[in-house]
């Protein structure tokens, strides 16, 4: 198995037969990315990380609503791009301005 | 800016104190909030959502109709990686109840949140949720305070406060907001909060000091919302801080009678180090009618409001 901790720290069980078949009996939902559909559309800029000048304090991680930031096993920091919604809460909160919000 | 009691050192100002405290590092990495939700940019709620399902391990959530219905997606997608039963407005109260025996009844773990806005727990559903607290039905109830009815436009809830536009207070909300805590108070619960979205570990543990107690848990969260504020997107975080700073929203926990300000809030109980209160209207777009009269007001209710809980200091 992968190291889970640099791949993905996202918890999506795996829809199994059973699961699918109740899919389509009863009102219900099964967990998955975008359930709101591709939201990196929804961007008009993104955030670009200047990994020089992160001091790996996390905050970003910690404030980003969407969970669009990966925390990697040395807590260096990455951005889901085929998520983000582009808000730039992570580059108004970096302490060291590390995080620029650039046009698309 | 970055205030000091946030950053990575920890929550609370003397080292020894922030030793006891969680720090940011400690937050769990798993996501079971999943990415690609309907929420808009800059939701408060949803990263209300997200510390949740990190700081609960089996969260089971009872959600009424709000934005958190919606911002969970669309069929047959969900947003959240954990149980989530959505129910009619006024009921999270008593379907959280009833989930709550259900579990117990059929030996099952989970622990319960019903996860509520404003509207959703101080006007339709107060009842449901004095019920519950009455019978101490084991569940925690979040309230997240987006202040007004966002799903349904931007309609003035009693939670709003007082100056704040909507769309059914144009010139601004004459009223006061109406201070849930304090009926929850009342309810002699074994444990009750206030936290904020902008203070990560602090909302994280008060869910697991809640989840250590048995009986009706409440904790008031503070959820900045960018399209019903009229602030920028990036800004709910900042806005979250600065309502804490000018002691607007005041972090505490009500134990057995007491009241104890939290370390992060703790240094505003002293008004001389508050920031001023007009730092905290001007960023918002929703506060622009308030004028000097009006913010003399907001600002004595803020005074009232610390007074009232010093003395269950
Ligand atoms: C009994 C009832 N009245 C009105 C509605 C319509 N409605 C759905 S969501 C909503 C707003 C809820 O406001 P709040 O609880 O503060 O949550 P928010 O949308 O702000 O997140 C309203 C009025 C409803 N679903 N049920
Ligand atoms: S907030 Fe800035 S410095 Fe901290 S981890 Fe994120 S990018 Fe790095
Ligand atoms: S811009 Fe917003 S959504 Fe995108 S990574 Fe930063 S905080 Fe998360
Ligand atoms: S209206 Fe406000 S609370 Fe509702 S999804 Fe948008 S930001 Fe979140
Ligand atoms: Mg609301």
């Amino acid at each position: 198995m992968a190291d889970k901790d640099e791949s993905s720290n996202y918890i999506v069980p795996a829809a199994d037969s059973k699961s699918k078949a109740l899919l389509l009996r009863y009102p219900i939902s099964l967990p998955d990315f975008g359930s709101g559909g591709k939201t990196n559309q929804w961007r008009l800029q993104m955030p670009v990380i200047d990994q020089d000048k992160c001091i790996k304090c996390i905050i970003c991680w910690a404030d980003c609503p969407e969970a669009t930031i990966h925390r990697k096993s040395d807590d260096s920091v990455e951005i889901n791009y085929d998520y983000c919604k582009g808000c730039g809460i992570c580059a108004n909160e970096c302490p060291t301005k590390a995080i620029r919000m650039v046009d698309e | 800016m970055e205030s000091p009691e946030r950053g990575q050192l920890g929550t609370s100002g003397s080292a020894s104190q922030a030793d006891e405290h969680m720090i940011i590092k400690d937050i769990p990495k798993e996501e079971k909030w999943l990415p690609g939700n309907a929420a808009c940019p800059g939701c408060g709620l949803s990263l209300g959502l997200r510390l949740m399902a990190k700081a609960i391990e089996h969260p089971v959530v009872v959600m009424p109709a709000s934005c958190g219905s919606v911002v969970q997606g669309g069929w047959p997608k969900s947003s959240a990686s954990f149980p989530l039963l959505n129910i009619a407005m006024a009921a999270a109260g008593s379907a959280a109840s009833g989930v709550s025996e259900a579990l117990e009844a059929l030996g099952k773990k989970g622990t319960v949140v019903a996860w509520a806005g404003d509207g959703g727990t101080a006007d339709i559903g107060l009842q449901a949720l004095s019920g519950a607290a009455e019978r101490g039905e084991n569940i925690i109830f979040v309230m997240y305070d987006n202040e007004a009815y966002m799903n349904t436009g931007i309609q003035r809830s009693s939670s709003t406060p007082h100056g704040a536009w909507t769309t059914t207070t144009p010139e601004g909300k004459r009223e006061f907001k109406k201070e849930v805590a304090h009926i929850m108070m009342a309810h002699n619960l074994e444990y009750m909060a206030t936290a904020s979205v902008a203070f990560p570990t602090d909302f994280i543990e008060k869910l697991r000091k809640a989840e250590a107690h048995k009986g009706t848990k409440f904790i008031q969260l503070f959820s900045p919302c960018p399209p019903g504020w009229r602030i920028d997107y990036s800004k709910s975080i900042e806005v979250g801080k600065l309502a804490v700073q000018a002691g607007v929203w005041i972090l505490y926990e009500y134990e057995n009678g007491k009241v104890s300000i939290s370390p992060i809030s703790r240094p505003y109980l002293d008004a001389k180090k508050r920031r001023p209160l007009k730092d905290y209207l001007s960023l918002q777009g929703r506060f622009a009618n308030v004028d000097e009269r009006e913010a003399t007001e907001i600002e004595k209710s803020v005074v009232e409001k610390w007074r009232f809980l010093s003395r269950f200091m």
